[in-house]
């Protein structure tokens, strides 16, 4: 149906009402038959359940919605981390708020605190233990680099020397806005990522001769 | 508040019980004479009137010329306390005896001189590294430890 004017201008009251009764009476006349729905010819099943998007975008949306996090905190910087868990700043609003006691159930891990290399190989298993997708942030000076501690014969000069970074959140210790800003550039990071492989990438049991 | 026990309150009896067994009573500590110590803390923790029966903690400081052991004990039933000191002289293998027959929160603690200090305790049931790892090399709370 189309309301179509030649004249594209209407200066005065009376030719308003005159355009007006013209647009009615076209849509009486169009009236007579009904308009079908365009998506009669789909079954009630499908119509409710089917949306159309991109399979990459879905699935880096919810990876980067609910990052649960794994605890770990060795020193201080545990206590600006529970700030923002708390009303204050409200971690809750990234998706974020869960913290998991096993490190089986966590794809994030905040590093936030000071490592000494008694530790280290407990951070080092919690890592390993962890299901893929997942990431780390190094909060803090000593997440980063060792921060004040660096040079002690029992530090850990930064976790990358342990385990891969994805994001470093300076401060001694940073705020929770440091850490709720270090979590939006996480989640950026992931929101670019591929998460679904592209079929040559796969192991393809039909190709002969290399073995998978 | 817990009043420190004047050391010179506590040297005349100590001195009657075990004689030649303390070195030195300053104002607010005693010196021991190492062989002694086990007798001396067993004394002051047994002892009607005095019932040191808490360890509030071991530690030991380098003097360069010698090491010294402290320790503190507290009598939680007349709120008083007292600092015990002992020396060794030696750096290749300084020995203290151990406290833990008579203390059981002895153990960590002296893990813990014996770990940053490399003081040896004569007859501690797992003396071994705490907070560093086997392998480590030296004590690195000595003064002259570089790594």
């Amino acid at each position: 149906m189309e309301i179509d004017s030649d004249k594209e201008y209407i200066y005065d009251a009376k030719e308003l009402d005159q355009h007006e009764g013209q647009v009615i009476e076209k849509l009486k006349v169009s009236s007579r038959k009904s308009i079908r729905d365009p998506d009669a010819w789909l079954d009630e099943d499908i119509k409710r359940n089917i949306v159309v998007t991109s399979l990459d975008w879905v699935i880096d949306w919810a990876r980067r919605s609910s990052l649960w996090t794994s605890v770990c905190y060795p020193a201080c910087c545990g206590l600006e981390w529970m700030a923002f868990l708390a009303p204050r700043f409200d971690g809750a609003r990234f998706g974020m708020e869960i913290m998991r006691a096993s490190p089986r159930q966590a794809d994030l891990l905040i590093t936030a605190g000071t490592l000494t290399w008694k530790m280290a190989p407990n951070v080092r298993r919690i890592y390993d233990q962890m299901a893929e997708p997942k990431w780390v942030i190094a909060m803090g000076a000593c997440g980063i680099s060792g921060g004040i501690f660096r040079s002690g014969y029992n530090v850990v000069p930064g976790y990358n020397k342990i385990i891969p970074v994805d994001v470093y959140v300076p401060g001694c210790p940073p705020r929770p806005e440091a850490l709720i800003y270090g979590i939006q550039q996480l989640q950026k990071k992931i929101a670019k990522a591929k998460a679904v492989p592209d079929l040559d990438e796969l192991p393809n049991p039909l190709k002969k001769g290399k073995k998978q | 508040m817990t009043t420190a026990l004047s050391a010179k309150e506590i040297v005349s009896q100590l001195g009657t019980k075990f004689p030649g067994a303390i070195e030195e009573a300053g104002a607010e500590s005693v010196l021991v004479k190492s062989d002694a110590l086990p007798a001396v803390v067993e004394y002051l923790k047994t002892t009607e009137g005095l019932k040191f029966d808490y360890l509030n903690y071991i530690t030991a400081v380098d003097y360069y010329n010698y090491f010294e052991v402290v320790y503190m004990l507290t009598s939680l039933e007349f709120n008083r306390s007292v600092v015990l000191k002992v020396r060794c002289y030696t750096r290749d293998n300084p020995t203290v005896p151990s406290l833990t027959g008579i203390y059981q929160g002895a153990d960590w603690q002296e893990r813990e001189v014996y770990d940053l200090m490399g003081i040896t305790f004569e007859g501690h049931p797992n003396l071994k590294r705490i907070f560093l790892w086997e392998g480590f090399t030296g004590h690195p709370l000595r003064k002259d430890w570089n790594r």
